[in-house]
């Protein structure tokens, strides 16, 4: 098992090693350089400027200290935040970001069980076909159409009303987190009921399910203690995309409802071509997502007692 | 049959003759309930062709495809046009404009009979103006306002509100009259054929809080220079019919329906290319990794796996940042970033299918008959794989048309003038509350191609694999 846990991790920390080089090198690239956007200067302000940010240097020495201070932890200077590390732009704003997807993925796992499970018993009737409606529209539809649409929804409750009902945008209040979070966990919480509905089905003809039946516990038991309790297990193996969905939907999401989180700075910072930040919030991305990933994949041998996640799969 | 002619030969039965017990010939065609063989592809044709909801699909596909590509042919607009005396305009099914004489600003009506400026009245005491009325009809060339004097007025303040004014806001300050014996106003500003509410206070030193109100609705007209600048020859009194919108118009006035056919190209076009390409790649060397096998599958299945887990989604904003500078650049550099990162499925998924095959019985015999791993591969392996491989291929592309829109919405994806629906979207989604179509439409595309793509796979993995089938 440790030694499964470290391969892993060893893995990841090469991915996350890969996308900082590559986010390096590919930053490097760019024609133009950060300081270019800036006011006109005399050629000692710029040389001071690039020896502040260590542009004056070769690629390689730069590229060094680069990894040197990522390895530390120091994602640097921001370009264009006046006198603001990325460190603390992620310590401020990344809670929010964190709040607002943990609520979401508690909507889309939530939602999509209770949802699947309803369609499943419900299968082939009106219910059903509502249902996987409204999973296919999730799939389909991008979040920041829903978005949209529910921010014109709350702009007219709110005119219809005469006073604010839920904020249209912003971040504080609960009530401000409800439509943003329930947009972004949208397309996972589809996604989700389609294959809590499949899993169900599968279960519901196992031959532990007639045993049950037979032994004559009351439905409603069935329904909860063997029939939900295995079709949620697959459920726990896409948590690791759904995840990784939910965070980079935040970078639409935050900038649409205008909350101050980390996929907003992310998306400033590459519109405005913010070398650090983009190189320090790709990295910090990377390893949140390959750590995520990690931990879901040794949750699941957790929770699924006959998989075993250190080798010999059934 | 059978077992009449394995009878041992006893005498005929009355009424049979000799020649009824010839043996049946394929001659006589009647071979028994055989009929063509069907082909894997014919037999998949016919069960999708059964399936309502993917043949639904299918008509929508062909419908964006042909939208997109004949359309243009069809609605021959410059699709890079600007216009700005018409943007932003709503969708309609044609617009016209009275051709008028070129407009001469109105004197104003000035009464002699009234002091101009009278003193020592307040204001914030004087009644609304009586009697506002339209000197004549109004066009958007010009509205013109009269209103009885008010006794005590030293000037009056005319508003226009696109609203039914409410509360004390009157809606835009139009201008201001300092004379209390000057009782005429007119309006050129910037008029559309829509309803306005114009107030009139009046004031002296303080503006009145009552205002006059009237509901004006101006007819579209044009002044005659424009109009024959537009269609020479045109004359006076004849209605100018202006190019036809039917969507609408963008923000700098360009028609939204040729738009939305040149984006659909580039939605479209990085939804098929970029699949198509990494669906090759990555069957290639799927391919090759199942059919060699040992330590060569390893070490590229090691590094699939390494694909695999890059966050995606992070590393095609890098690329698009690093490569997409420069025109038309940006969906090169989309379909590379999206290469770059999506063959791994496909690779992983061909080997699996090719691991499977290698052992089967027809590819040992075809390497018995002594061919080549090549022959083999190209041949055998890979056409069997193609069933998978095509719905694969079908759920990639609204995958792919997904994530051009995403990224085009936060301004990472391809960059305007060039449209695509994802930026069109984005162009739109700033002005959703006042000209909702510019957001609706785009919005509406993008929809409804990766709905109908994610149908037409889900009626495809049903038709060709029923092993895949889902459970419905």
């Amino acid at each position: 098992m440790l030694r499964y846990v470290l391969k892993r991790l060893g893995a990841g920390f090469l991915t996350v090693f890969f996308l900082a080089t590559a986010t390096f090198v590919l930053m490097h690239s760019v024609p133009g350089d950060p300081l270019a956007r800036a006011k006109a200067m005399t050629p000692q302000i710029r040389a001071n400027l690039e020896a502040k940010y260590g542009l004056d240097k070769p690629k390689l020495v730069q590229y060094g200290v680069y990894l040197a201070n990522m390895a530390r932890g120091d994602f640097g200077i921001s370009f264009t935040q006046q006198n603001r590390t990325v460190n603390d732009i992620i310590r401020k704003h990344f809670p929010v970001s964190a709040k607002l997807g943990v609520f979401s993925l508690f909507f889309a796992t939530l939602g999509g069980i209770a949802f699947g499970a309803a369609a499943a018993r419900a299968r082939g009737r009106v219910g059903d076909g509502l249902l996987m409606l409204f999973v296919i529209l999730g799939i389909s539809v991008p979040s920041f159409v829903f978005a949209a649409l529910a921010q014109w929804g709350m702009t007219e409750l709110n005119v219809w009303a005469g006073y604010t009902v839920i904020p249209v945008a912003g971040w504080g209040s609960l009530r401000h987190m409800l439509v943003p979070a329930l947009v972004l966990g949208l397309g996972s919480m589809a996604f989700l009921t389609r294959l809590m509905r499949s899993s169900l089905l599968e279960v519901i003809h196992q031959d532990y399910v007639r045993t049950a039946a037979a032994k004559g516990l009351s439905p409603r038991r069935i329904l909860v203690a063997h029939q939900l309790r295995n079709a949620i297990l697959p459920v726990v193996t896409v948590l690791g995309p759904a995840i990784a969905a939910i965070t980079t939907g935040g970078f639409v999401v935050e900038q649409v409802f205008a909350i101050p989180g980390l996929g907003r700075y992310f998306v400033q910072a590459v519109q405005q071509l913010d070398y650090t930040m983009i190189m320090g919030l790709t990295v910090f991305y990377g390893a949140f997502l390959v750590l995520m990933v990690i931990l879901v994949d040794l949750a699941y041998g957790f929770v699924d007692p006959r998989i075993s996640v250190t080798g010999a799969r059934a | 049959m059978s077992t009449a002619s394995s009878q041992p030969a006893a005498a005929p039965a009355p009424g049979l003759r000799g020649e009824d017990f010839a043996p049946v010939t394929s001659a006589r065609g009647e071979r028994g309930p055989t009929r063509p063989s069907l082909s894997y592809w014919a037999d998949a044709w016919i069960r999708l062709k059964k399936n309502r909801q993917a043949v639904v699909s299918l008509a929508m596909v062909v419908l964006l495809a042909l939208f997109c590509t004949v359309g243009p042919l069809l609605w021959r607009v410059d699709p890079n046009a600007q216009d700005l005396t018409r943007y932003l305009e709503a969708p309609s099914l044609g617009r016209t404009a009275v051709v008028l004489a070129e407009p001469v600003p109105m004197e104003p009506m000035t009464l002699p009979d009234v002091p101009a400026r009278a003193q020592g009245v307040d204001g914030a005491s004087l009644p609304a103006p009586a009697k506002l009325e339209l000197l004549e009809d109004p066009t958007t060339l010009s509205v013109r306002l009269r209103w009885a004097p008010v006794p005590g007025a030293a000037g009056y303040q005319v508003y226009r509100s696109t609203a039914k004014p409410e509360g004390d806001y009157l809606g835009l300050p139009l201008g201001r009259i300092d004379a209390g014996n000057v009782v005429s106003f007119e309006d050129t500003f910037n008029l559309e054929a829509q309803t306005y509410y114009y107030s009139v206070v009046a004031a002296n030193g303080a503006d009145s809080p009552r205002a006059a109100t009237v509901t004006v609705r101006p007819a579209r007209a044009i002044g005659l220079a424009a109009a024959q600048a537009l269609q020479p020859g045109i004359a006076e009194g004849a209605t100018y019919r202006y190019p036809l919108r039917p969507l609408g118009t963008d923000n700098l006035g360009r028609d939204l329906l040729v738009r939305l056919m040149r984006g659909g190209q580039v939605s479209l076009s990085i939804g098929f290319f970029a699949p198509l390409l990494y669906l090759l790649i990555g069957v290639l060397i799927g391919g090759i990794s199942g059919y060699l096998g040992g330590a060569a599958d390893q070490w590229i299945m090691r590094f699939v796996d390494f694909v695999l887990a890059l966050p995606s989604l992070l590393v095609l904003i890098l690329i698009s940042v690093a490569l997409g500078a420069g025109p038309g650049r940006s969906i090169a550099a989309l379909i590379i970033g999206l290469v770059a990162l999506s063959w791994s499925g496909a690779a992983r998924l061909t080997r699996g299918q090719v691991l499977q095959l290698r052992e089967s019985e027809f590819v040992q015999a075809a390497r018995l008959l002594g061919a080549k791993p090549g022959y083999l591969l190209l041949r055998h392996l890979l056409p069997n794989t193609l069933g998978v491989i095509l719905v694969s291929f079908t759920f990639a592309i609204p995958g792919a048309i997904f994530t051009e829109a995403f990224l085009s919405f936060i301004g990472m994806g391809v960059k305007p003038p060039m449209p695509s629906w994802g930026n069109m979207a984005e162009n739109g989604y700033n002005t959703f509350l006042t000209s909702p179509h510019l957001f609706i439409f785009p919005a509406l595309f993008i929809s409804a191609a990766v709905l109908a793509f994610n149908l037409l796979g889900d009626g495809l993995r049903d038709a060709l694999d029923p092993k895949l089938r889902s459970r419905e």
